[in-house]
């Protein structure tokens, strides 16, 4: 005899339920529990825009309140992904503007977003409350007028790291002189200057104001005036601090700095002139996050602003910090989680600074909660590899990248292979794997071999063959996303892990060895896939079979092949037969 | 060096050639077209295990990586973050000069004149005119042109009023008027 509750008691139980794979292991449980969390789900998340429609999402979970969705692979950060590919939000603003009356929260990431689409999201949604645009593209200030003048309950607005077509700052005075909501306002990717008045009047109005992170246009000059208008700030990015240091400008900001009791991340700084950076000494107790990932400033007024912050638990730098300044991060923050080094002049083939793999294996050593890392450098040791993993196995992300492609162990000249196989058998629970450097199949022996709960793999010039990619898809029983470039992998390997594909969000595959007829042959085998070559030399027919691809893009989907493809991108059809879009 | 290489029976780099793309072999295996010839060398040298005899050597390795589309892997948006550190003495400060008329504008290195009278002969030779002579109170007068430039306010001034230092640092483009619109600007009013 089955006893269940009522329906009602099962809805206010999953309730509770916050994470996806809960409320997806409820619907698997029996056809009740599954039509009962259907009704009752509000947050959608989906990984790949084209996994799924928006029309079977709506069908299944017809009350949702917040989606989050994805859209280019993570390679088009890098520019390796075409204009034109696709991605379009669109289509999905559509359909939930007729579906989703009461939707609150649209978060997108590597989408291309248009001014028509935000108008409509604007219009369309009169509980609108959250949108974020991450590392979007595709609209300009005027969608953003849209936004500001019509969504009346508005409290998130964050556009980072998108490319705005900025036609002016007009756009911030189109928040009415009524509108007072506002949570958190990420305007740092803007190149404009919105107007100063409207900014200032626009924070005194929103008590709430948790988020403000202004961008470059923004003077030092002015901050001080913003700062005093909302003390209750938790995160604060300036613009930049180029201005000439003088005492007025100075004494104001130290003094607007030293009213702000609730700041624990500060970000911006473009441009700073170091003079200026002791203002922000009466907050740094406080701080957990320092973003000092566009300060040029050197390594001593680094150390200088990063001794103070012993609560640092996150902080982006250039790598004019320096072996010497990473020293002086692991013996002052102690609290350290995640350390990202990013290169100062990516395109030099000669180090510009005084930064190498032994500040890295010295934080490691002195930052007991180290446990995210993207470091870029110029030179790696399989010794300090092993160093860093031997401190650290609790390391959950490792992105390493070493300047030079195929670089070896500068120490003894070889294969890196022993030191990432180091990183993979002592961080048991290493998510996210970044690899760099001179490698050969030996390390994709360790890392299918250890890496069991490794779910994202990002290899560029890599290996030697076909066992290598064999070894990571049949090795990583976690691995959801891999992303490859330049590594002489080819059809074996991807025909014999086909079905593997399938329990993977995706696999990008470009400038490799995967011909043409492998592309078809896995198209026709995995019904499931998305089989996307990627060839901007013209329809793959018009070459033999045995001509590798340019760019190979697979992934799951339940939505058939795409039908917005541009002129460069072929779906692998069941029946074998190119499809054209 | 010979352990780099040396992977049993899997390896077989000519089988993997189709991504190196050496001079002279077979031009329709896969490439990625962006990369130019030399890039191929390049990266087919580096592939060959080249590297490691460079760095061993103390070979100087290729001057720019700007070629390898999307490598290093970083943002656009963190390329520009750092203005290589010119000193003042080694930028040079160019800006852009239209001419009423002309379809295309110019760019001029306002450094390397030592005052107005060159620059106005550069200008003069550039657009094939005759500016004149410059007098307080006629400005250009005998020329149908005269030459203007936008302050770092903004407004349109005639040049040659002010020193000619305090015109470099305050001259952030220059204008060619012609014909009755360059008239009213300095002729006596």
């Amino acid at each position: 005899m089955v006893y269940s509750f009522p329906e009602e008691v099962l809805e206010y139980v999953f309730a509770f339920l916050s994470s996806d794979k809960d409320r997806n292991a409820v619907s698997l449980v029996c056809k009740s529990w599954y039509e009962i969390e259907r009704w009752c789900r509000r947050r959608v998340f989906i990984g790949n825009c084209y996994a799924v429609s928006p029309q079977i999402m709506i069908r299944r979970f017809p009350e949702v309140r917040a989606v989050k969705i994805k859209g280019k692979p993570h390679f088009a950060d890098f520019n390796l992904v075409p204009e034109r590919w696709g991605a379009y939000v669109y289509p999905w603003i559509s359909a939930m503007a007729r579906s989703y009356p009461w939707l609150e929260e649209i978060k997108l990431k590597r989408m291309v977003v248009t001014d028509e689409s935000l108008e409509l999201i604007s219009k369309s949604f009169k509980n609108f409350k959250v949108l974020s645009l991450s590392s979007c593209e595709g609209f300009t200030t005027d969608g953003l007028s849209s936004i500001a003048a019509n969504c009346r309950n508005l409290r998130e607005l964050d556009l980072r790291e998108s490319e705005v077509e900025d036609l002016s700052g007009h756009w911030l005075s189109h928040f009415p002189d009524n509108f007072t909501s506002l949570v958190s306002l990420n305007m740092s990717c803007l190149g404009s200057e919105v107007s100063f008045s409207a900014l200032e009047r626009l924070i005194s109005r929103c008590p709430n104001l948790k988020t403000l992170w202004l961008n470059r246009a923004v003077p030092v000059e002015k901050l001080a005036s913003l700062l005093r208008r909302a003390p209750q700030l938790v995160e604060f990015g300036t613009g930049a601090c180029s201005t000439e240091i003088r005492t007025d400008i100075f004494s104001n900001l130290v003094e607007a700095f030293s009213g702000c009791k609730h700041l624990k991340s500060l970000s911006g700084f473009w441009d700073v002139v170091p003079a200026y950076l002791p203002a922000m000494y009466s907050v740094c107790s406080r701080i957990t996050k320092l973003n000092l990932s566009y300060a040029t400033v050197q390594s001593p007024d680094l150390v200088e602003l990063i001794s103070q912050c012993s609560n640092l638990k996150c902080l982006w730098v250039l790598d004019y910090i320096e072996d010497a300044g990473l020293k002086a991060l692991s013996s002052y923050c102690k609290d350290l989680q995640e350390l990202r080094v990013f290169p100062s002049d990516p395109y030099s083939a000669e180090p510009n600074v005084s930064l190498t793999e032994q500040g890295l294996v010295t934080v490691s050593a002195g930052c007991p909660k180290l446990q995210s890392v993207l470091y870029f450098c110029r030179q790696m040791s399989n010794a300090a590899l092993i160093a860093i993993a031997r401190n650290r196995p609790n390391l959950i992300r490792f992105r390493l990248c070493i300047i030079e492609p195929q670089a070896p162990d500068y120490l003894t000249l070889e294969p890196l292979d022993t030191g990432f196989g180091a990183i993979v058998e002592h961080c048991k629970e290493l998510r996210r794997l970044s690899l760099s450097g001179l490698l050969t199949d030996r390390v994709f022996e360790y890392i299918g071999t250890h890496a069991k709960k490794l779910e994202m793999l990002s290899l560029a010039f890599a290996g030697d063959s076909d066992l290598g990619l064999h070894h990571v898809l049949s090795g990583c029983e976690s691995l959801r996303k891999l992303e490859i470039r330049d590594c002489p992998f080819g059809d074996r390997a991807l025909l014999a892990n086909a079905a593997k594909l399938e329990t993977m969000r995706s696999l990008w595959m470009s400038s490799c060895s995967v011909s043409y007829g492998a592309c078809k042959l896995l198209g026709q085998k995995m019904p499931n896939l998305n089989v996307e070559v990627i060839d901007e030399r013209g329809p793959p027919d018009s070459r033999p079979e045995s001509i590798s691809v340019e760019k190979l893009y697979v992934y799951r989907t339940v939505a058939g092949p795409r039908a917005d493809k541009p002129d460069f991108v072929w779906t692998m059809d069941e029946d074998g037969a190119l499809r054209f879009s | 060096m010979e352990g780099v290489m040396s992977h049993g029976n899997d390896l077989n780099l000519k089988a993997t050639e189709l991504r190196l793309g050496l001079p002279g072999t077979d031009e329709s295996t896969s490439k990625n077209n962006k990369r130019t010839a030399n890039e191929l060398v390049k990266n087919s040298e580096l592939l060959n295990g080249k590297s490691d005899a460079k760095a061993r050597d103390g070979e100087t390795v290729p001057a720019s990586k700007s070629q390898i589309v999307g490598w290093p892997p970083v943002r656009s948006f963190r390329k520009n973050v750092v203005q290589p550190k010119k000193t003042e003495a080694e930028t040079g400060n160019f800006v852009k000069v239209s001419m009423d008329g002309a379809p295309y504008l110019r760019k001029i290195d306002l450094k390397i004149y030592k005052g107005y009278q060159e620059l106005l002969k550069a200008l003069e030779n550039m657009f094939k005119l005759t500016i004149g002579e410059y007098s307080e109170r006629e400005g250009y007068k005998g020329s149908e042109y005269a030459p203007a430039y936008e302050d770092k306010d903004g407004d349109l001034m005639l040049v040659g009023d002010v020193p000619w230092d305090m015109f470099m640092s305050t001259c952030k483009r220059l204008r060619i008027m012609k014909g009755s619109e360059a008239t009213g600007l300095g002729s006596g009013v």
